[in-house]
């Protein structure tokens, strides 16, 4: 009888405990992202280019929107498509919400890629994606902000040359708040998700 | 590996006269082979799965093309910090009873100077050289700029 009352106590104990660690695990709930939270540690977004239809364009015109940043250059023939391929899958899989969000892709390589070039490139990939391009200065500048390097190798007997490039994509939520870094390596289920959640109207975050 | 020795062997007692081993491009067989078409003149990508079934290895070591003035055999790398590049590849071993893939991020034939305009669907074929001097001949579909996989 005795016995039986210990361990009935004992078991009461551990569902209280059990209880209580829910409870705790509850509260310090861990962030909702997938991908890498950047929030405080990354400038907000801000640059004066020139879009892919010739128009200055700045980080205020893209206010409201979800983007998501990208260096890279048209006669990149692996990485860069299959990024902006990715991206593209990503777009269709959030449906309408995809609206609210810009893929920029913005050249390292402004000699070549003039906002024609860059329009006819964006627009085989996705109709939320804008080529930007402008002044090397000015692309040195954006790259640099976000502490993305890039590098322009030595040329081809043909005038031909690759430009190395750092591959993270940034996301900037509506007010221009640098808030997540995904890799190409990332799968896009990860994108889907914390995009979802940027995107939905009335989000907690 | 022993039973492949054998067969050499076997071949070698059914063929007094001549050369017993096959060339390489013999032995290897093509699959999934495409090409992810971008706008205007921009470089385009050529990927291709190669099978060796031989029991010795095959080395891609070139490939060209009637439609494209030039075609060079590619590996984009991923460094730990972040930064993407492309390098030149020499040679590419195929395993003896293995294969390797040209794939995106990966090995890739880059593919220039297209002599006509290509449209998505059309065939594209591409000589691959090996290095015992054989040649095998693939034809590559042409896949959109936003294909992820392709196939």
């Amino acid at each position: 009888m005795k016995l039986s009352r210990l361990v009935h106590l004992a078991g009461l104990s551990i569902l209280l405990i059990a209880t209580l660690l829910l409870v705790a695990c509850h509260q310090d709930q861990p962030p909702p992202w997938q991908l890498s939270d950047i929030s405080g540690h990354m400038p907000d977004l801000s640059f004066q280019l020139t879009d892919d239809q010739g128009k200055t364009v700045t980080a205020a015109d893209y206010r409201g929107k979800v983007v998501l940043l990208y260096f890279g250059y048209t006669h990149c023939p692996d990485v860069c498509p299959l990024t902006l391929a990715h991206l593209h899958v990503v777009m269709q899989r959030l449906g309408k919400l995809s609206d609210g969000a810009r893929i920029l892709f913005v050249s390292v390589d402004p000699t070549r890629d003039t906002p024609a070039v860059m329009h006819n490139y964006v627009t085989a990939f996705d109709p939320h994606a804008v080529g930007l391009t402008g002044s090397p200065s000015d692309i040195e500048a954006l790259s640099k902000r976000y502490r993305a390097a890039f590098t322009r190798e030595p040329g081809n007997a043909n005038g031909g040359y690759e430009v190395s490039h750092s591959s993270g994509i940034y996301i900037f939520d509506g007010n221009g708040n640098a808030r997540l870094l995904a890799t190409p390596a990332d799968p896009q289920d990860k994108l889907v998700h914390d995009l979802h959640l940027l995107l939905s109207p009335g989000d907690a975050t | 590996m022993k039973s492949c020795a054998m067969l050499v062997l076997l071949a070698a007692a059914l063929l007094p006269v001549g050369s017993v081993r096959a060339a390489q491009a013999d032995h290897v067989a093509a699959t999934h082979a495409w090409i992810r078409l971008l706008p205007g003149d921009l470089p385009a990508a050529g990927y291709v799965t190669l099978q060796n079934n031989d029991c010795n290895v095959a080395t891609l070591i070139a490939a060209r093309s009637k439609t494209y003035a030039s075609v060079m055999l590619h590996q984009s790398t991923q460094e730990t910090d972040g930064m993407s590049s492309m390098v030149m590849v020499e040679h590419l071993k195929i395993p003896a009873h293995g294969a390797i893939s040209l794939a995106p991020a990966s090995y890739h034939l880059m593919l220039q100077q297209a002599a006509y305009p290509l449209k998505i669907g059309d065939n594209v074929e591409i000589t691959l050289d090996f290095a015992d001097g054989s040649q095998l001949p693939v034809r590559f579909l042409v896949q959109p700029a936003n294909a992820v996989d392709a196939n």
